[in-house]
């Protein structure tokens, strides 16, 4: 399958008074065409400045790309745009679903307005043929009576609502890729399971390719082909859903899926809570991020940063633990 | 043998609003027993933070009673209700908001014991020490300021508070949905472990059911003010009787890819409706893939279908 994606080497930076902190401190991985890619990790790991930078969305200064490269479709490096060339990939090419559905959509405009924006301003259609096109937009996310909704304002819409219509004005000019940055963790448990369903289903009609950043691994295993798992500005674990779910290598995976519930377990089961808190990126350790909160770390580990190596097909990690000559001890 | 601490009987809290009343707990009763863990579950508007802070009066009734310890608490007095705000406490959601920015650790920790003129000097000191240590932190924390603490470190100093004066019952509302899910962890067990040491009586307030699952002794279900369900956690999840029990249950993701490839979701159509000026009848009835005629009409009762295992549905007789 060709890649859609590929990021390589990115790092970004956001300079604060108290200094620089180092967000993303180089991640690289590669998104197929009409896959779906979960970025999970918790909060501060760098997941949402990761897919802000893959659509140029965060102002610099403060931030810098300092380094890396975004190559989309084979042929455009990201990176390497003028902001004006970035706005014609905005939205046409690539779209954009956010967490917050009550603050993304512009109050003072109507529904059928700001779907209309993009397919009037990329595709240059008229305003009757984008008018159109935004009544059927709306009725392929869900919403009924799209006529009369077209004409109404984003207080007249529910949270969940508001989020179809999110969908909707992103997957308006049908984009290659979709970037969907917590788009359920807003909402409640029934309306999130709708949204999914939607996306699910979307994704096989249109064929995006789909990047979801989540914090939630049910959504991961519902939705998702592939997982890239993110602490401390670094991907410390990638592979396919099974692959983390079921052969995770890295022990910040496992405290991962050791620290959630799951409400199909029998037994009251003991929570295994991964003690401590993520490092400050101000000024990042020198060796492993995690492993002041490792109960596997070795002296190596506080010292060196280990590299990513591949442990099978499309699953790889970077941990001591999985060094040629630690494993040969082990055995 | 049944020993409640506390019972709610017919408990009405009506707001009112420009467009009519907003009903935002309608005639629910539950009582919670001595030393049990009461997790209370629902989406968002459906009323459990009301039910939450009409129970810690914080609201006033509109109608029915919440008794404490035998006592209606909306009715008490002087040294009566002195003793009741010491018995009860809070931990809310927003560990940013609920702690004041300009007190110090050690004074948010305080304020409580400070008010019931508990300790002074060096015993108040001491009591702080205590209490950061029983919730994990350093006790020089106690000079500090809260913006100097993550999320996590913040819902432990907001649960030192809640302890100092010395509960028996808490109301934890959404207590660790702000928080990171490893970090979530470590707030649940220190709650676990502070119920065993103490005795504490806990009501526990969430949208996850994942969570409260593994918190709570009997779980009670909420849907637009009302209760639809109650029962034991373990029989609540294992057979959940209410139609929307069961969708809530379906709705939610398991984080295990071969189960998810194999589950069939139940998803319930459009939103949970206004509760201004609700209809008669189920206030389920219009999401409800099971609704009868009967149901547009009648509010279904409030009835033991099993042993501890009270539901709302006329399905059920």
């Amino acid at each position: 399958m060709e890649n859609i994606l590929e990021v390589k080497d990115l790092k970004v930076s956001f300079h604060t008074y108290a200094g620089e902190v180092q967000a993303v401190r180089g991640v690289s991985f590669d998104l197929k065409k009409g896959e779906v890619l979960a970025i999970v990790g918790e909060s501060g790991c760098g997941k949402s400045v990761t897919s802000q930078t893959i659509m140029r969305l965060i102002p610099s200064p403060p931030s810098i790309i300092k380094e890396g490269s975004i190559l989309f479709d084979k042929k455009i490096d990201l990176v390497q745009l003028t902001l004006k060339e970035m706005e014609s990939i905005r939205g046409s090419e690539i779209g954009m679903i956010f967490q917050d559905p009550m603050t993304s959509l512009n109050p003072t405009m109507t529904i059928g307005k700001q779907i209309t924006e993009g397919l009037v301003r990329h595709q240059g259609l008229s305003k009757e043929k984008a008018q159109k096109e935004a009544i059927e937009l709306l009725s392929l996310v869900g919403i009924p009576r799209p006529e009369t909704r077209i004409k109404q304002y984003p207080h007249e819409f529910s949270g969940g609502m508001r989020q179809r219509v999110m969908i909707a004005i992103s997957l308006a000019c049908r984009p290659k890729l979709l970037i969907a940055d917590e788009p359920t963790t807003a909402l409640d448990v029934t309306i999130q399971a709708q949204i999914i369903d939607l996306l699910k289903d979307l994704q096989e009609k249109i064929g995006s390719s789909i990047i979801i950043i989540t914090h939630n691994l049910g959504v991961v295993a519902d939705i998702a082909q592939r997982v890239v798992v993110m602490y401390a500005g670094k991907i410390v674990e990638q592979g396919t859903v099974d692959d983390i779910f079921y052969r995770a290598q890295h022990p910040y995976t496992w405290g991962l899926l050791h620290s959630i519930l799951r409400l199909d377990d029998d037994e009251k089961s003991e929570l295994v809570p991964i003690e401590g808190m993520p490092p400050d990126l101000l000024a990042p350790p020198q060796g492993c991020a995690f492993a002041a909160r490792c109960p596997h770390a070795m002296n190596i580990c506080l010292n060196e940063d280990p590299q990513t190596q591949i442990i099978q097909d499309e699953h790889s990690m970077a941990c001591w633990l999985m060094d040629k000559r630690m494993r040969t001890e082990i055995r | 043998m049944s020993d409640p601490i506390l019972e709610v009987k017919n408990l009405k809290k009506y707001f009112r609003v420009t467009n009519g009343v907003l009903k935002a707990v309608d005639n629910v009763n539950l009582s919670i027993q001595r030393g049990e863990t009461f997790g209370l579950v629902g989406e968002s508007g459906c009323g459990k933070s009301t039910l939450g802070r009409t129970i810690m009066r914080l609201y006033n009734t509109t109608e029915g009673q919440v008794l404490f310890n035998g006592e209606n608490v909306h009715q008490l007095k002087g040294s009566r209700l002195k003793q009741f705000n010491r018995d009860m406490q809070m931990v809310f959601q927003d560990p940013y908001a609920s702690l004041n920015p300009r007190m110090t650790v050690g004074d948010i920790i305080a304020e409580g014991i400070d008010i019931h003129r508990l300790s002074s000097g060096v015993k108040r000191r001491e009591r702080v020490s205590e209490l950061l240590q029983t919730v994990g932190l350093p006790e020089e924390h106690a000079s500090r300021f809260p913006h100097e603490f993550s999320g996590g470190q913040r819902q432990r100093i907001g649960i030192a508070r809640a302890l100092a004066i010395n509960p028996q019952f808490i109301v934890a509302d959404e207590p660790v949905s702000a928080l990171d899910v490893s970090v979530q962890a470590q707030v649940i067990n220190l709650f676990k472990r502070l119920q065993e040491e103490n005795g504490l009586t806990y009501l526990f307030i969430s949208h996850d059911l994942a969570m409260v699952k593994h918190i709570a002794d009997r779980v009670g279900v909420m849907y637009l003010g009302s209760l639809t369900e109650v029962a034991q956690s373990h029989e609540l999840y294992r057979n959940p009787l209410h139609p929307y029990t069961v969708a809530l249950l379906s709705a939610i993701p398991i984080p295990d890819p071969e189960v998810e490839r194999k589950r069939e979701r139940i998803i319930l159509e459009g939103d949970v409706p206004s509760p201004i000026n609700p209809p008669p009848g189920c206030r389920f009835f219009a999401r409800c893939p099971k609704a009868m005629p009967q149901c547009q009409v009648d509010t279904p009762r409030w009835i033991e279908v099993e042993t501890d295992h009270y539901v709302a549905c006329h399905l059920y007789k």
